[in-house]
């Protein structure tokens, strides 16, 4: 198996922000060169990646997979101009995020990022249900009911089981566009904060809106799943 | 006013007034690092007292924990021979 290059724990600004890695540098010469192999490894490293960053653009499967294969020609017929000013990896997600962008317009599904706080994206809802909270006096907007804290084993134990991953992805595709596509980038494919703000054509500040939407979304789900509110197949 | 009253308001101001609300809606802020010094020590402090933001901020950090380690699917055989097909035409280009 391939490592995907995925972050450690704590979300941070990518500490490589530029430019391609020494082990980047290898595999463009193997493949400038022509050496199959390295195109296959480059395939098996990032097509899930791509798919699944193409099904954040456009909800239609086989319209995803149409992008993702239009993206990979698209590496192909770039790679002689590729200069490795940014990672081979932003590179290829810059393909698909213009490719996927395009495709979402000619299909008009693809919302325009001037449409955000529309009541659709839910940006301006709060994180946790305000009922929460204390309501008035001295405690106001303290808990009232606090989280019930997961064992430290939870996500292994509970959501990345088979069961607990399909509850996941449904719980991601249910998202508005927008948070989908910031959520899916920066915490499922672990880039970076000015990578996903360049694709995205929005500002950093508003991408930690809509980041911060669908983390709060996607805990409050986990917390459902947990606390069985859920039926769990 | 006494030195134990300026100490008290010292720490009224620096502990400013961080709600759970207010916490709950800045957490990717103080995740990212997005803050100001005096935000950060507010939310400091008052994570140090509350059970149930401190709870809130674990679960925050599982959720993207939990995120960064979903599977990726597999590349199908079929796709995966069409495009070293394709791999191998651009070589000959
Ligand atoms: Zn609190």
């Amino acid at each position: 198996m391939l490592g995907r290059g995925k972050r450690a724990v704590l979300p941070q600004a990518t500490p490589r922000s530029s430019g391609t890695t020494r082990d980047e540098q290898g595999l463009l010469v193997a493949l400038r060169g022509g050496e199959e192999a390295a195109f296959a490894s480059l395939v098996e490293r990032y097509h899930g990646s791509l798919i699944r960053v193409a099904l954040a653009y456009v909800s239609d499967r086989s319209v995803a997979e149409e992008v993702v294969q239009e993206t990979w020609i698209g590496v192909l017929e770039g790679l002689d101009r590729f200069e490795g000013r940014s990672s081979l990896k932003t590179w290829i997600f810059s393909i698909l995020t213009n490719k996927a962008k395009s495709r979402g317009v000619r299909e008009s599904r693809h919302v325009s990022f001037s449409a955000i706080g529309d009541p659709g994206d839910d940006s301006n809802e709060p994180a946790v249900d305000p009922s929460r909270f204390v309501a008035s006096g001295f405690w106001v907007d303290h808990w009232a009911s606090p989280p019930h804290p997961w064992d430290e084993e939870t996500p292994e134990k509970r959501f990345l089981t088979k069961e607990g991953g399909i509850y996941l992805e449904k719980a991601i595709q249910a998202l508005p566009p927008h948070l989908r596509q910031v959520l899916v980038m920066r915490d499922v494919e672990g880039l970076g904060s000015k990578e996903v703000c360049g694709f995205l054509e929005i500002s950093e500040a508003n991408q930690r809106v809509l980041l911060h939407r669908a983390r709060a979304k996607v805990r409050q789900a986990l917390e459902r799943y947990v606390n069985g509110e859920i039926p769990q197949p | 006013m006494t030195r134990e009253d300026l100490k008290n308001q010292a720490i009224d101001y620096l502990a400013g007034k961080v709600t759970c609300k207010g916490f709950t809606e800045a957490v990717t802020d103080y995740l990212e690092g997005r803050q100001s010094f005096l935000l950060w020590l507010r939310f400091q402090m008052h994570l140090g007292l509350c059970l149930g933001c401190r709870t809130y901020l674990r679960q925050m950090r599982q959720t993207i924990y939990t995120l960064g380690r979903l599977p990726e699917e597999p590349v199908p055989p079929a796709v995966r021979d069409e495009l070293l097909r394709r791999f191998r035409t651009w070589k000959s280009r």
